[in-house]
């Protein structure tokens, strides 16, 4: 699996070195970013950027505080809007899109803290993501099927909570609820899985059992992280953005970025 | 033990849900008993009928324990829905208490009294659809949740919600109850429509009729009960707790916030509509002084004390704060406000769950030390009692 993850890695970042803009065709890319804008009272929060992420791929995007990295994300889920440019998915235009119509088109996300139902149940959480029932009727008429109830199991066991589905989410430790959330976007079956800072208060133990999910993960879906812990990144990552003041600065594997004078000098020359 | 607490808002599934379910089933059958068997037997014409009163505006409370106690939207302004439904059966039943003959003395007979006071010589457009029975009982429901409908998605769309929601539906409130007082001759002014006799011919004054539309308003009251329980059941019901938990998630989890809660809020208004018919029907008039702001916040407070999570709890609620209202305003008329503005800071400050969050922190464990101690003392008194071999008998009595 690792050894997989790494060719893939490897071969990447082989042929993007300093891939911006894209140079393939739109179509071979699952996310298509073109000359993002958003400015908040003419403050440009994200500056003209442009990114591309392939099928598969499990993108990391970095940058010092400030950069526009949680802001990218809230732009593609919808949560922001963007004041220009566009945001192609599968080549759909998703730009103007709300939020749940960007879910249902396969795009799930994760929140910087953790963000779960508490009330609830371990299983109530995974279940209330299961992508059915999501119209007012069809969660009247929802029913807890064996077919359900395996997805529900499928998703506990990924998440390495599958012992833990009576608990209430509450009660978790931050690691799990961390996990947790994850779980609730896996069940969601998303083609791209974006994750805000997924490993920030984990314990070293729980970082390395998440970075082998992330990878786990990457095998059959896109991701985008963000991540502020150079190390995990350097495990995970295919590829590298790095973003300084809502701009696009470089890209290209960990070894790559972390070489080049302009992301010493804004970021880790610091 | 948490997780008993975690449970204790809805009827949740996977844990505890067999227990919970029951405990619920019991809460139900206590009510029911009270209700259909108790209340009956033991009260007056006149108290019953004031009882039946209040359980008109248990509907409302309902209606809040779903859209604000699980779905977390406050609503200062179910007093619109509930006067809108008792305006709907008002007109019809005025409509057929101002026949022609019994008009006679009227400039223009066969209108209402009002209009004729108030120099209408015909009878308005929108009136005259209320002459039929089966449209009026459509409607009561209907044009509630056409407007619970309208400012729902014209709100919720804009995901305007908390406090700037619950100022807009109290401002509707106003608004509504200054247009009812302003037309007097479409609706009877600040007096409502008043001196309804007959539904369909069937005299609605007679004690008789009012101990049937008693017993008409318990039922549907157990059908709302039901029909709460079962969407509380339902994925829908969980979705509510999350949505008032972390709309976020919910809504970064493919779901149309906005439809959920525009569901729930008109639901809402059909039950306080059904309430506001029962109402009229049970107490033989309507008027503003059910529609405006301060009905609306009374209602709320009916819910809250209940416990605003509890369907039940909701029903108590509104039997203890109406019954309290008529005894002391009946007492110390001037106290009554006061103790009604300590009641509600009292239910925020100290039990933020109501009654029925009392009940589930103190009342049940008490209940059974009570049942245990009575049990002691009963089993102690029977030995005393039982003749043979007395004391010796339980002094030599060793652990073995």
């Amino acid at each position: 699996m690792t050894t997989l993850a790494i060719t893939g890695a490897a071969g990447l970042a082989a042929a993007v070195e300093t891939a911006h803009p894209a140079r393939k065709p739109a179509e071979d890319y699952l996310l298509t970013v073109e000359g993002l804008t958003v400015s908040f009272d003419g403050f440009k929060v994200i500056d003209d950027l442009s990114l591309a992420v392939e099928p598969r791929e499990l993108r990391a995007v970095i940058g010092p505080n400030g950069a526009g990295k949680t802001t990218l994300l809230d732009l593609i889920s919808g949560r922001t809007r963007a004041t220009s440019g566009t945001i192609l998915f599968k080549g759909r235009d998703i730009t103007r899109l709300r939020e749940h119509e960007i879910v249902r088109a396969g795009i799930g996300r994760k929140f910087q803290t953790p963000s779960i139902y508490e009330t609830l149940t371990v299983f109530e959480n995974l279940e209330m993501s299961y992508p059915r029932g999501r119209s007012v009727f069809g969660s009247l008429g929802f029913r807890r099927t064996p077919e359900v109830i395996a997805k529900v199991e499928e998703a506990a066991t990924a998440i390495y909570l599958a012992d833990h589905l009576r608990r209430g989410a509450e009660s978790l430790s931050h690691g799990q609820k961390q996990w947790l959330e994850i779980g609730m976007l896996l069940i969601q079956e998303p083609e791209l899985l974006m994750l805000d800072e997924p490993v920030a208060g984990m314990t070293s133990a729980e970082r390395r059992r998440t970075a082998e999910l992330l990878t786990g993960l990457s095998e059959d879906r896109a991701l985008i992280v963000i991540e502020h812990d150079m190390e995990f990144v350097k495990n995970i990552a295919h590829r590298v953005t790095v973003l300084h003041q809502g701009k696009w600065l470089a890209e290209g594997s960990m070894d790559f970025v972390q070489a080049d004078p302009k992301v010493i000098e804004v970021y880790l020359g610091h | 033990m948490s997780q008993a607490i975690n449970g204790a808002g809805g009827v949740d599934g996977a844990t505890n849900g067999a227990a919970n379910a029951r405990r619920q089933l019991m809460a139900i059958g206590v009510l029911a008993f009270l209700v259909f068997l108790v209340f009956p037997a033991l009260l007056d014409p006149f108290r019953l009928g004031m009882v039946g009163k209040y359980l008109t505006y248990a509907f409302v409370a309902l209606g809040l324990v779903l859209c604000w106690g699980h779905g977390g939207i406050l609503s200062l302004g179910q007093g619109v829905f509930f006067g809108l439904g008792g305006y709907c059966m008002a007109m019809f039943l005025k409509l057929e208490a101002s026949d022609p003959i019994s008009t006679a003395i009227q400039s223009t007979p066969g209108i209402p009294d009002f209009m004729d006071w108030n120099q209408l010589t015909q009878l308005p457009l929108f009136w005259r659809p209320f002459r039929s029975l089966a449209f009026s009982l459509l409607a009561v429901p209907a044009v509630p949740c056409l407007l619970a409908l309208i400012i729902g998605v014209a709100m919720f769309k804009r995901r305007v919600g908390g406090v700037y929601f619950a100022i807009i539906t109290q401002a509707i409130a106003a608004i509504l109850s200054i247009l009812i007082i302003g037309r007097q001759g479409w609706t009877g002014g600040v007096n409502g429509i008043t001196d309804l006799k007959t539904l369909h011919g069937w005299d609605l004054r007679t004690d008789h009729a009012r101990r049937i539309l008693y017993f008409v308003n318990a039922l549907l009251l157990f059908g709302a009960i039901a029909l709460g329980r079962w969407v509380l059941g339902t994925k829908l019901g969980r979705l509510l707790v999350a949505m008032r938990d972390k709309e976020e998630r919910v809504r970064f989890s493919g779901y149309d916030v906005a439809n959920v809660k525009v569901f729930v809020f008109v639901l809402a208004a059909a039950l306080s509509a059904v309430g506001g018919a029962m109402f009229t029907l049970q107490v033989g008039f309507m008027s503003p002084s059910f529609v405006g702001i301060v009905p609306s916040i009374e209602m709320v407070v009916f819910a809250a004390v209940g416990g605003r999570e509890s369907l039940v709890g909701a029903v108590y609620g509104t039997l203890l704060v109406n019954w309290s209202k008529t005894y002391f305003s009946e007492k110390f008329p001037q106290l009554w406000l006061v103790l009604m503005g300590a009641l509600f800071i009292g239910v925020v400050k100290v039990f933020p769950r109501g009654l029925a969050g009392l009940y589930e922190s103190h009342g049940r464990a008490w209940l059974a030390a009570v049942r245990e101690r009575l049990g002691r003392l009963l089993s102690g008194e029977g030995r005393r009692i039982t003749p043979g071999p007395p004391a010796p008998a339980s002094v030599e009595r060793p652990e073995p």
